[in-house]
């Protein structure tokens, strides 16, 4: 039945001319104003697009979106990393344990200057003692000998962390250091976290 | 109705520990697994059924300015239909030429037979107030569905529209974490830490999501309503606050309702 009715509504859709998804679009945007509000730290303007986050909504609906497009908003996000200023990258793993394990921050519950975590947990596998892990990124598991520890191994690391859409711009990893998610210090703390062998990240990893 | 509410009250205790065996398995258990899990847990009763006995006193009880029963509420049946009713949900209603969920049309109900402001109900939290009588009534309809098939019309123009206004609305990336509902639920087998995601872009996941919402959570001891649910996720997504029974809420809900036509309405559910 359902399939049925979705082959009517293509029927339907093919049929729309641009004046019609225009209106259509313009119907979506009053919906999303008039649907929201303000909450706590959770401000309506929220709610607004950023170009890329409006392209790879539509990529993600099964709109064709050119390759053109997608390369020059990537471009836009790869000049957004910011490297360390004093040329470190690491800082102390067991703080970086406790980022990774936090999910806190920036929902409307939370208060202001609350301490973000970076909720890596909620998607990766990192600890292999820890068995409460998300699989919606691949596991992170025995990191440093898996990637190594070359500098550009580093550099890719913190340009991922830093801002994961300059690699991939549709990823579902958010920018922590872009979005400021994470402070650049809590950033290292999260390096140490992944590469120094003392990290059960790569101590226990088999 | 009394032994029901005593296993009710017993239940807790004795399903709390298997829920928590359950969730270590998480990720083996599949959706048809998930369904047996669930049929065996409601032999047992669900904490809600407490909540839909009050519902139900509550519905034909004379309430509000104009001292009226929810008897003749009309929930798409015609009036005073719960059987079935909310398996259909949401539906274009003629007499408000909206498209409604169940919150927004009890609120419709309420407004219009007893009096209450649903402004009131909009503006308050959820199980406090008026908007917890809201989620008793809730929990009575949604039970009146259990077993039903899902079977929710899209003939009328405005479903169509709202389906596609949901299917916008689902894919919205925004926020300072760029997440779409999509970003945890368009995709098969994902977890967040232990919990199942459900894809609920296709017929299987939407059935399992949609389809065991409203739902009894046994973490918080409390009874969620699907609006309640959504508000939550939209939390966790990092955006502003959808407004209680908003067009965004309802448009969502019809095209989750819409992906899962032909599964099985196994109301209220059992969660975590
Ligand atoms: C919401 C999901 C999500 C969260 C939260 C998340 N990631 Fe990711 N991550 C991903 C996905 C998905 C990928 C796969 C790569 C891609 O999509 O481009 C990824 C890739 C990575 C990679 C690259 C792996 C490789 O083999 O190249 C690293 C390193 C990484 N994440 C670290 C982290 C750390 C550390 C955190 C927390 C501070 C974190 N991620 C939080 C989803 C997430
Ligand atoms: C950042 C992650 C995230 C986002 C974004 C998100 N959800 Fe969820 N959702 C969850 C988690 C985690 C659960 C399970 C919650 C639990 O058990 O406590 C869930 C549960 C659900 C359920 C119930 C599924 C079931 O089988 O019990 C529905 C329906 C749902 N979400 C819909 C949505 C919709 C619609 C959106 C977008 C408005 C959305 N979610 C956005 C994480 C998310």
């Amino acid at each position: 039945m359902k399939k049925k009715w979705m082959i009517a509504m293509l029927g339907t859709l093919a049929g729309i001319g641009a004046a019609q998804a225009e209106d259509m679009e313009q119907k979506f945007r009053e919906m999303v104003d008039r649907s929201f509000q303000s909450r706590g730290i959770a401000g309506k303007e929220r709610m607004l697009q950023l170009d890329f986050q409006r392209v790879c909504s539509r990529l993600d609906a099964g709109d064709k979106v050119d390759f053109a497009t997608l390369e020059a908003l990537r471009k836009i996000q790869q000049d957004t990393i910011r490297w360390p200023a004093d040329g470190n990258f690491f800082g102390d793993w067991k703080r970086g344990e406790a980022i990774a394990q936090s999910g806190r921050g920036l929902t409307w519950s939370d208060k202001p200057g609350t301490v973000n975590g970076g909720g890596c947990y909620n998607c990766h596998q990192l600890d292999p003692k820890e068995l409460s892990f998300g699989t919606i990124g691949p596991s992170l598991t025995g990191y440093r000998k898996m990637k190594g520890v070359s500098e550009e191994s580093v550099r890719y690391t913190w340009s991922r962390l830093w801002n994961a859409k300059a690699l991939n711009l549709c990823t579902t990893m958010y920018r922590l250091g872009d979005a400021g998610i994470l402070t650049e210090a809590q950033l290292k703390d999260v390096m140490a976290y992944l590469f120094d062998p003392e990290s059960p990240v790569n101590k226990d990893a088999k | 109705m009394k032994s029901k509410a005593m296993k009710a009250a017993g239940w807790a205790a004795a399903v709390g520990w298997s829920l928590c065996a359950s969730l270590a398995l998480a990720q083996e258990v599949d959706t048809t697994k998930g369904i047996e899990e669930y049929r065996r847990m409601i032999q047992d009763g669900n904490p809600a059924d407490l909540l839909a006995m009050e519902g139900d006193e509550i519905w034909t009880t004379s309430y509000g300015p104009k001292q009226q029963s929810l008897a003749q509420c009309d929930l798409g049946l015609g009036p005073g239909v719960v059987k079935g009713a909310y398996a259909r949900l949401p539906r274009y209603f003629a007499d408000t030429a909206r498209v409604q969920d169940l919150e927004s049309r009890l609120m419709t109900c309420m407004q219009t037979l007893q009096g209450v402001d649903p402004e009131k109900i909009v503006k308050e939290d959820f199980l406090k107030g008026e908007r917890l009588r809201v989620a008793k009534l809730v929990a009575y309809v949604v039970t009146e569905s259990q077993g039903e098939t899902i079977a929710v019309d899209t003939a009328h123009p405005k479903m169509q529209e709202m389906y596609e206004l949901g299917r916008r609305m689902f894919f919205y990336r925004a926020g300072p974490m760029d997440f779409s509902c999509a970003s945890c639920h368009g995709a098969d087998n994902q977890r967040i830490r232990l919990q199942d995601l459900p894809n609920l872009t296709k017929q299987k996941g939407a059935a399992a999501g949609w389809g065991s919402w409203p739902a009894y959570r046994v973490s918080a001891s409390q009874f969620w309503t699907m609006q309640h649910r959504l508000w939550d996720c939209f939390r966790q997504q990092r955006l502003a606050e959808p407004i209680y029974g908003s067009d965004a809420t309802v448009a969502l809900s019809v095209y989750m309702a819409v992906n899962a036509n032909g599964g099985e309405m196994m109301t209220p559910g059992i969660k975590r």
